[in-house]
């Protein structure tokens, strides 16, 4: 279901899902060849959350993301050459390569902190929640996180804190494991997490929760835009469930990209590669959307090819400039201790 | 000059930041925990109903809502309570404040201060007695505060509140009753400045947080014995001023540190590896460090008396450097 919007609009959701998917599949080339050591997850499959989802938020609204940021950062505008020298140790990147992908902050678009920390933001949000509700301010403070956050304690502390003092935070799941190893069809990481379905977690301290499908544009688009319109109307936190199907590529330890897409995927099946063939056809946020767009007469093959073509130049002149970035001087590894 | 009790320097102090700031909120304790004078802080909770927060049992989950706050433009001031407690709240605080500044490349700000009551209180056994100080100076990007006088708390309390960094303010319930001079328009104290809390020319006796008055009460006894001891309080751990402490060591080319974190990685082992490491040719006597022994703090009044660095314990130490 696409998200009942002007064309322009999902035109631009388009652009930014294939921003997204190609900055990611770039970066699998980039770490493949050598240019950055350190592990990274990326967010091919999430797309519909990211964009569709994130598209809800006003400019001044607070997002606390984690390891897997790329999608988030860009969804909000992030410019792909800073966020690719970050990700690269480049004096360019937003952080002057101190930060590096599981911590990418920009500030001027709401992304205060990220933390690599597996649950490490819920805390931080709800805080960032309490600070516009003292300063009578519009803002909203937006938290994603992956299941795994569930896990951790700091996920309890903090859904508690936040529902008994009604502040004005999205937690936003994405539990991209649906079918994923450990876990039952549809469910939550069942070898690790005791409950069942997540959105009773939150429940339980009575915040008002619900699952919703993830590769859904559409579904994602309404159930975030109310979220957003109730709580920042006041009514307290509440608490979506995004789910996805696992990318068979973060299925490995290093992310590797099964096919790369292409757009033609959309609307022919039938070149879609035989490895990963039922996740590009049936789970595939991005493609889904294009067919949507497509069989709806919002837009053509024609368009949507040109509109590849503008955004793999993007990432290609977003490439040239993270790899002739400088490394930061040794030195400057001493700076930005203290304020 | 005025003479307040430490209790009352820090409730002013407390007092004129919720006045002069309305950035600062106070979330958690009475920012004086089990002593008698903790009804006091009534008196801020009700004029300050909004601002002043009690929150769950949940050290991990409010001390990261602060840390959250401050980067979003409050100026929250955490009381912990007893110093044990920050524990439950380390990765908030060691892995989320403190790297918050660096990581971004310098671009978050994380103004919040964690105030806490460490080392032996009296009958705190091991799980109520702890100095987690010198972990914390282990965690950089933190900085860290420890008052010994009624005009210190008062002052760098002020700082503390006002500098754009996480900060840890390490307070000790010990020092409550202590009396001392605190001027009525006293400056905030700047971090990074020691203060010689007493001048000698024979020793010196650098000292921490409570240990600082257990120390000036040795030092008094042995100047009645003909001893000029000279005790140096850092004041704030970092930044450090350690110029100063150099100087007074220049001077009496003798030192003992003493501080109530455990003696091995303590705040003592630290200061002593720096001034060998810079003027291990000017000192007359080895180094010695009175700090708390290394076992857990145990429950019973003369094992803890025992364990801690007791006046005896910084008598013994001070005799060995000047023989």
């Amino acid at each position: 279901m696409l998200p009942k919007l002007p064309r322009e609009t999902l035109l631009d959701f388009c652009r930014r899902m294939l921003l997204i998917r190609r900055f990611e599949e770039a970066l699998v080339g980039l770490h493949d060849a050598g240019h950055f050591s350190g592990h990274y997850h990326v967010y091919i499959g999430q797309e519909a959350t990211g964009v569709a989802g994130l598209s809800c938020l006003e400019s001044g609204d607070y997002l606390f993301t984690t390891h897997r940021n790329h999608g988030h950062l860009l969804a909000r505008g992030a410019d792909p050459r800073r966020l690719l020298a970050e990700i690269l140790g480049r004096r360019d990147g937003y952080n002057k390569g101190k930060g590096g992908t599981f911590h990418v902050a920009a500030p001027e678009l709401g992304f205060v902190h990220t933390s690599g920390i597996v649950g490490g933001i819920i805390p931080l949000a709800a805080g960032a929640a309490y600070a516009a509700k003292a300063q009578d301010s519009r803002r909203i403070a937006v938290c994603l996180f992956g299941d795994g956050a569930l896990e951790e304690g700091a996920a309890a502390e903090a859904f508690n804190i936040a529902s008994l003092w009604k502040l004005p935070v999205l937690f936003l799941c994405e539990n991209n494991g649906k079918y994923g190893a450990g876990r039952s069809v549809g469910a939550a990481p069942s070898l690790t997490m005791a409950v069942h379905p997540l959105i009773d977690l939150p429940r339980a301290y009575k915040i008002s929760a619900q699952q919703i499908d993830g590769i859904d544009s559409g579904a994602v688009h309404q159930a975030i835009f109310d979220a957003v319109a109730t709580i920042r109307q006041g009514d307290g936190p509440r608490f979506i469930e995004a789910q996805t199907v696992r990318w068979p590529g973060s299925e490995t330890n290093w992310p590797v990209v099964p096919a790369p897409t292409e757009v033609a995927m959309a609307w022919e099946v039938g070149s879609v590669p035989t490895a990963a063939r039922d996740w590009y056809r049936i789970s595939d946020p991005l493609l889904l959307f294009i067919r949507d767009l497509v069989e709806a007469r919002q837009t053509t093959r024609e368009e949507i090819s040109e509109l590849d073509r503008n955004v793999r130049g993007i990432i290609d002149d977003a490439a040239r400039f993270a790899l002739s970035s400088p490394f930061p001087e040794p030195e400057t590894a001493l700076e930005d201790i203290f304020a | 000059m005025r003479e307040l009790a430490y209790y009352e320097a820090k409730l002013e102090a407390l007092s004129e930041i919720m006045a002069a700031d309305d950035r600062v909120h106070l979330i958690g304790g009475s920012f004086l925990s089990l002593s008698p004078r903790r009804m006091l802080f009534k008196k801020i909770e009700e004029m300050y109903r909004d601002r002043v927060i009690s929150p769950p049992i949940s050290e991990l989950g409010f001390c990261g809502l602060a840390v959250g706050a401050a980067m979003t433009g409050l100026r929250p001031v955490v009381d912990l309570s007893t110093g044990s407690f920050i524990y439950e709240a380390w990765p908030q605080i060691v892995n989320e404040a403190a790297n918050a500044f660096y990581m971004s490349g310098g671009r978050t700000r994380a103004p919040v201060v964690f105030h806490l009551l460490h080392g032996i209180r009296g009958a705190g056994a091991a799980q109520h007695s702890h100095s987690p100080q010198a972990m914390l100076w282990n965690s950089p990007g933190l900085e860290i505060v420890l008052p010994s006088s009624p005009r210190d708390v008062r002052g760098l309390l002020k700082t503390a509140v006002s500098t754009d960094n996480p900060t840890i303010f390490v307070d000790h319930i010990q020092l409550f009753e202590t009396r001392g001079p605190v001027p009525e328009s006293d400056d905030p104290i700047p971090f990074g400045r020691a203060d010689i809390k007493r001048k000698g020319n024979d020793v010196t006796v650098v000292a921490t947080s409570y240990m600082v008055q257990r120390c000036l009460k040795v030092a008094e006894r042995l100047g009645v014995e003909g001893v000029a001891v000279e005790v140096v309080d850092p004041r704030t751990l970092v930044p450090l001023d350690f110029t100063t402490i150099l100087s007074s060591i220049e001077k009496t080319r003798r030192v003992v540190i003493v501080d109530e974190t455990h003696r091995s990685c303590g705040v003592a082992a630290e200061l002593a590896a720096r001034i060998l490491e810079e003027r291990f040719d000017k000192l007359k006597a080895p180094i010695r460090r009175v700090a708390t022994l290394d076992v857990p703090i145990p429950y019973s009044p003369p094992l803890e008396d025992f364990v801690s660095p007791s006046e005896s314990r910084i008598i013994e130490a001070i005799q060995s450097v000047l023989r």
